[in-house]
């Protein structure tokens, strides 16, 4: 990085320092956390559009649709994390490989699976395996955000599942009285009035989701803790300019000091926004926003 | 407009079968040097690239690297996610159940305990070992009690911790550390002779890439050039063909 760095065995601590924070390594570990934000930024809004579908299916009075939607909500909150992240991620992109030699190539006539290995036409592969690497790298993206939104999806499915049956039952029975149809009084009523009762379990998840990013380095991706790990590893001077002790200490303090920090930036956040959801809601929060203003 | 789109995506599609096979996606750990390892440019590196690129080089395929974790580096093989495996993979019977190895492109490892105590009783005591390797599966069958870590680092950091009295592992990972510990940490025991050499993972299915990579490890071996390789990674002390 700096034109003093070709020789750092004979710098000063600070130079050195200034040298040994700015590897291509320390680069790659500050390009993950914009990977770790981005994938937050994604994961939130899709694992809760998972959520609302699950708890609107669970919630349906065709009893099939219900099956799926509490089947769901149930299977996936039963699942360790990890056997979930380990093998479902696999048979997923399997899945999608298969469908995908389904459509493109017709005439195989080799079976897909022989013995422990999967085997698709070159052609369904996802990505091709002439990608390039950065391809690669999205499409684990991809699978990792589909992944977490299906896991925290369901979470979402049972806290929203509950928020929508603890809208007070005379708000719906008013609408009705109103002469509103099922889905206006759905839309109008009961949707924007539940998202005060499931912040606060909202809020819970979304901080469980931001300390589950290291599950990314099983599906390829490489986090900060995988980054943290990796350079706060002892470093022999036979394969690195810079040989250092067992520092790991140091990189996961530095981590610490991230996620605090992220977590008191999320507070005040949440806490805005139950100000902002507990506005004119028939809640004693609401009513006593109403008495200050009056 | 779209028929110029569709026509573009057609060319594409084809284009992309028809050199399918050339790019070959070479899996690794990256974390345990001089095997493979992240360099201080975040690029892997180390005597399997070093190794794996020749290779390539001399089967007139283009390859291309990536990195998995240790724990699920067979089964992102067998789904295809890569195609081969080098990453200090010691060729088992285990193994070869469920993937096919090349020849060895080194020499069947000694593994060899690590302690901070001289004396320490490494059939009695608690070792260390990475999971799921050869390693992990003798210290099993020693009597000592295993504990096992997920990278061979934290393995090292059970023993400077005195977690476990020991850390059982191969030789050439751990002799570098030992030099550059300054006293601190020191091989006790016997060296223990294990598995059948490290080898190049493949899938079962992939018949023809293995011969391929097999006749380009046998002309290695042949003029010497592997030789030199692992002298250079390993230092003078290490077994050669």
């Amino acid at each position: 990085m700096f034109a003093f760095c070709t020789d750092p065995e004979t710098l000063n601590r600070a130079a050195w320092m200034a040298c040994y924070l700015t590897t291509g390594k320390h680069v790659a570990f500050y390009g993950a956390f914009g990977t770790v934000l981005l994938l937050l930024a994604v994961t939130a809004p899709t694992a809760l559009a998972f959520g609302f579908l699950g708890a609107v299916a669970a919630r349906s009075r065709l009893w099939l649709v219900s099956g799926i939607g509490r089947v769901y909500i149930a299977l996936v909150r039963g699942v360790p994390d990890i056997a979930f992240f380990l093998f479902f991620v696999i048979a997923l992109d399997q899945a999608f490989e298969w469908l995908r030699h389904q459509v493109k190539c017709p005439d195989w006539d080799q079976p897909i699976r022989q013995g422990s290995d999967f085997v698709v036409c070159a052609a369904a592969k996802l990505p091709l395996s002439t990608a390039p690497q950065w391809m690669h790298e999205v499409y684990g993206f991809l699978l990792a955000v589909v992944t977490f939104a299906i896991v925290f999806g369901a979470f979402a499915a049972n806290v929203l599942f509950g928020a929508m049956r603890a809208v007070p039952r005379a708000q719906i029975e008013t609408a009705e009285a109103y002469g509103m149809t099922a889905r206006q009084t759905f839309w109008r009523i009961l949707v924007p009035q539940m998202w005060v009762y499931a912040l606060p379990g909202l809020s819970n998840l979304w901080m469980v989701l931001i300390k589950a990013t290291p599950l990314l380095f099983l599906l390829g991706v490489e986090d900060i803790v995988y980054w943290a790990r990796d350079l706060g590893g002892t470093k022999t001077p036979q394969f690195t300019a810079y040989p250092h002790g067992d520092w790991r200490m140091w990189y996961f303090l530095a981590l610490l000091v991230f996620y605090l920090g992220f977590t008191r930036v999320s507070e005040i956040v949440l806490s805005r926004l139950m100000v902002r959801l507990t506005h004119g809601q028939a809640t004693l929060a609401g009513e006593a926003q109403r008495k200050a203003a009056a | 407009m779209k028929k110029l789109a569709f026509v573009t995506a057609a060319v594409a599609l084809t284009a992309g079968t028809a050199f399918a096979q050339d790019v070959i996606r070479m899996g690794t750990e990256g974390a345990y040097p001089p095997y493979n390892f992240i360099n201080d440019s975040g690029a892997v590196d180390g005597f399997e690239i070093e190794l794996g690129n020749e290779l390539c080089a001399r089967a007139e395929l283009t390859c291309e690297w990536v990195t998995n974790e240790w724990d699920s580096i067979i089964p992102n093989l067998v789904s295809g996610n890569y195609d081969t495996i080098m990453a200090g993979m010691s060729i088992t019977d285990e193994r070869e159940e469920v993937i096919d190895f090349t020849q060895n492109y080194y020499p069947p490892t000694e593994s060899a305990y690590v302690s901070t105590m001289a004396d320490a009783d490494v059939t009695a005591g608690v070792v260390s070992a990475q999971a799921a390797t050869i390693q992990a599966a003798h210290v099993a069958e020693s009597g000592a009690a295993l504990i096992e870590f997920a990278t061979p680092e934290e393995t090292i950091a059970a023993v400077r911790n005195g977690e476990a009295d020991a850390v059982f592992a191969d030789y050439d990972y751990l002799k570098p550390i030992v030099d550059a510990s300054g006293g601190e940490l020191t091989f006790v025991g016997d060296r223990v002779p294990l598995g059948g050499g490290v080898g190049m993972g493949l899938r079962e299915s992939d018949a023809e890439l293995k011969a391929t990579f097999d006749a380009a490890i046998g002309s290695m071996k042949e003029d010497g050039t592997l030789n030199e390789l692992l002298v250079k990674w390993f230092g003078d002390e290490v077994g050669t063909y």
